[in-house]
């Protein structure tokens, strides 16, 4: 052994450098955020909750074309239609089960009409499974309540598609 | 026989086949719009433009007769080049609303804009829009979807017979439209919904329900008339969504009837999906034993008869046979609406001209029969020979409305007897031609005196040279699908007095049986699947199965025997129909000696032979069948009334409902407006 390596371990040296180290990051930048205080930032392409938009005059987009149930991967969706009263097509029943979904994004992708979109919103864990079988009312409510922000992530996405 | 080659591969054809066809034989595929086998060659969609050297445009290669040495060219650049410009200027007013039409997924413009046509649009002006037309309850329309392929119109004017659609307009103006508006008065308007290429004639009742993709498609064969269409059954879940010709040239070609198409949602509503039996007077819900056990107890002190309905499958009518018999009833009826047409002949009651075989033929005589509303698709063979070939039809019995020019000749069986002695307007005709037919409807039989009407109708036969090598011109038409599957198998026993002594009846799906015939203190057994007077005069029901909902053998008018699969479940406690027999067979005692369905397949052939020839028409052997005899002057009674409603089914379904009211009600009133 030599006699830098015993002055070093018989002082602690290493192990003050590291305490010292520990002890810069007090004066540091903190690099965590206070969740659910603070949340970090999400890409315009985040997939997240499902909801079901409106256009601005209220009316809903979806007209029950099947193309997401179509190309849904886990097969998650389900969708019955029938003719309004107007005659337009609309859904009787649009049904995502969110447990089996995988959040590919397939669905906003096939969608002609920008109505079933996946949202901004990631903070709806449930304490039962059924809390998670999503229908038309609740997703169309989804819709409601982040329309503002699903509006702003498809406007900052819009020139790459 | 011209040779050509087609993309470098030769083929020799027979004259006159078109280069279309002729790509077909080699398993070339042209797109098309306005071509359609079955229909006449307009030429006016452009969209299977192909190359034919030392010609210096692309020629249109359905109307392009083959030639000797032609070299033909689908997939070269100029060919290509010339379909992609077609598709472009088929898509200028094309409104690209895919996603909510219900086309979508099976449409011809859809696959074919996808495999030939440009991947993006360079027109930017403003696309036309067209007012949509009123077709009625069936077809909906969505007139800017069309293409103007005049299939729509062609199809009217050359297999329904009605010349209601036309083409109004010029160019940009160019229309399809009913000439005065009027709704589609057709019972083939449901096949406007396949012949058109894209959107534009969908189906109204299936309107925005489905996609053909979510959908499982079973062959199936149709009861709801005696001509035993092939159907495509297509089902979600446990629904049946609609129903689709498939294609048998001999029988039904790719056309289907309205009612077979669409009374398919009378499955829905009025179903019987558990047993009942009567206590204290009324019908209670019960379980599978204890609706035997009432049986059974009934069964030990009383005789019983059985009546086999209209839509009944040969599999539950030879079991029900083998059950009967065992309790030694000999009271079997399959006759429900009292024809008198005799088991013993089968030349008698068969369609034995085949309806492929009516194209030879040079002169056809209804009597008591339209054809028009019996068998909608043999009324469309009659015609498509009348077009073909301006054959003349002679008529006896109500003055009806065909489709193609008739003679009417008289009222009754006078008539007949007429022509059977050589006299009459018709008798020269039928004289003259090569291949007379006459075709007996079930109403001239449905009387008293209709053994001697069949006799006179045999005679008529035999003195015109109906009957002899290679062609027989005799024809009996039923309505009837399960008809002629219950007199192959013999479900035809007892005479009137030991009627006398039947104190129990089983009905399987009787529902025409009138109830006032029944005796009150008759035990009633009624197996089927829709409710209604029948059954709620019943003292036991059980629930079966519609013909959706089982395998079953039917055999159509001409003695046809076809298989049809199962496509969904029957609903509730119901169960397949032979199964329910054979399971109150074994309640009572008398195990029947079959457990699946191959096995009660076997016992068919082995009671008649012809149902181990599924498909096959074996021709039957002319015998003097009828009792010679008085007829009564009465004029011959139309076996249906109304085409829209039937039978069981199609009494529930709301769709012939709609029919009814639209066109049989309309035609009422109107009668009742001019006097």
């Amino acid at each position: 052994m030599s006699a830098t390596k015993t002055v070093r371990s018989f002082f602690l040296i290493e192990l003050i450098k590291g305490f010292a180290l520990t002890f810069s990051y007090m004066f540091r930048k903190s690099v965590t955020i206070n969740y659910p205080f603070e949340k970090g930032p999400i890409s315009p392409r985040f997939r997240g909750e499902h909801a079901l938009r409106r256009y601005p005059n209220g009316e809903e987009r979806c007209i029950a074309c099947k193309l997401c149930e179509a190309i849904c991967p886990a097969q998650a969706i389900t969708i019955e239609a029938e003719p309004r009263e107007d005659g337009s097509r609309r859904t009787t029943r649009y049904d995502i089960d969110m447990t089996k979904c995988i959040y590919c994004g397939l669905c906003q992708e096939a969608c002609p009409v920008d109505a079933i979109v996946e949202g901004p919103n990631f903070e709806y864990a449930t304490e039962t499974h059924e809390e998670l079988l999503y229908d038309k009312e609740r997703l169309l409510a989804n819709g409601d309540r982040w329309e503002s922000q699903i509006a702003a992530t498809l406007e900052a996405d819009k020139k790459y598609r | 026989m011209p040779k050509l080659t087609i993309d470098d591969i030769e083929v020799t054809v027979e004259p006159g086949t078109s280069i279309i066809q002729a790509a077909e034989q080699v398993g070339i595929e042209i797109p098309r719009f306005c071509y359609h086998d079955k229909l006449s060659v307009p030429a006016n969609c452009r969209m299977c433009l192909v190359e034919v050297e030392k010609s210096p445009k692309p020629m249109a290669s359905c109307a392009l007769p083959c030639g000797d040495g032609m070299k033909v060219h689908t997939q070269s650049e100029k060919a290509k080049q010339a379909r992609k410009n077609v598709m472009e200027m088929l898509l200028v007013n094309h409104p690209l609303d895919c996603p909510i039409c219900d086309q979508g997924g099976e449409c011809d413009l859809q696959d074919q804009a996808v495999a030939y046509g440009y991947d993006r649009s360079r027109y930017e002006e403003e696309k036309r829009a067209v007012t949509n037309k009123n077709l009625g309850p069936l077809v909906k329309t969505v007139m800017t979807r069309c293409i103007q392929c005049t299939r729509c119109v062609r199809f009217g004017e050359e297999i329904a017979g009605v010349e209601e659609l036309g083409v109004i307009g010029r160019g940009e103006y160019l229309e399809i439209g009913t000439y005065v508006e009027q709704m589609v008065t057709s019972e083939l308007s449901g096949n406007l919904i396949d012949v058109c290429p894209v959107g534009a004639l969908t189906s109204k009742p299936y309107a925005f329900t489905a996609r053909p993709w979510e959908l499982r498609k079973t062959p199936g064969i149709d009861v709801l008339d005696a001509v035993g269409s092939n159907i495509r059954i297509d089902a979600r879940g446990g629904e049946i969504m609609r129903i689709l010709p498939r294609l048998h040239e001999d029988v039904n070609e790719e056309w289907i009837s309205d009612k077979t198409r669409f009374a398919v949602d009378g499955l829905k509503s009025d179903r019987l999906d558990r047993c009942y039996v009567r206590r204290n007077g009324r019908l209670e819900p019960a379980t599978w034993e204890e609706a035997f056990e009432a049986v059974k107890t009934e069964a030990k002190k009383r005789t019983f008869g059985a009546i086999v309905g209209d839509l009944a499958d040969c599999e539950s009518v030879v079991a029900l046979k083998d059950l009967m018999e065992s309790l030694g009833a000999k009271n079997l009826e399959c006759r429900q609406d009292m024809a008198q047409i005799d088991p013993a002949h089968p030349a008698g009651y068969l369609f034995n001209t085949t309806i492929a075989g009516i194209e030879k033929a040079d002169a056809i005589l209804l009597v008591g029969t339209n054809p028009r509303t019996e068998a909608a698709l043999v009324n469309a063979r009659i015609r498509k020979t009348w077009l073909a070939k301006r054959i003349k039809v002679g008529v006896i019995g109500r003055k009806i409305d065909l489709n193609y020019p008739a003679q009417y000749l008289g009222a009754g069986p006078e008539t007949l007897a007429e022509l059977a002695e050589g006299k009459g307007a018709f008798a020269g005709v039928l004289a003259n031609a090569k291949n007379p037919m006459i075709i007996l409807g079930a109403g001239a039989l449905r009387r008293a005196d209709g053994y001697a009407v069949a006799a006179l109708a045999r005679k008529v036969a035999e003195k015109f040279n109906m009957v002899k090598d290679g062609w027989n011109g005799y024809n009996m038409l039923h309505t009837q699908a399960s008809r002629v599957g219950a007199l192959m198998l013999g479900f035809v026993a007892g005479d009137a007095a030991s009627w006398q002594k039947v104190d129990a009846l089983y009905l399987l799906g009787a529902d025409e049986m009138p109830v006032e015939n029944i005796k009150p203190d008759c035990f009633v057994v009624y197996q089927g699947h829709h409710g209604g007077k029948v059954a709620a005069r019943a003292d036991v029901i059980l629930p079966g199965a519609a013909y959706t909902e089982k395998s079953g053998t039917y055999v159509n008018t001409e003695g046809r025997v076809q298989n049809g699969l199962q496509a969904v479940f029957p609903p509730g406690g119901a169960r397949e129909d032979w199964q329910i027999i054979a399971g109150l067979a074994a309640v009572l005692g008398r195990k029947l000696p079959y457990e699946t369905l191959p096995q009660v397949r076997a016992r068919l052939a082995a009671v008649n032979p012809a149902f181990a020839r599924v498909d096959e028409i074996l021709p039957a052997k002319w015998t003097a069948f009828g009792k010679d005899g008085k007829c009564d002057a009465k004029p011959f009674g139309a076996a249906i009334e109304n085409f829209y409603m039937t039978d069981a089914i199609s009494r529930a379904s709301k769709t012939m409902q709609a029919c009814t009211d639209a066109f049989v009600k309309a035609e009422e009133e109107k009668a009742v407006a001019h006097g």
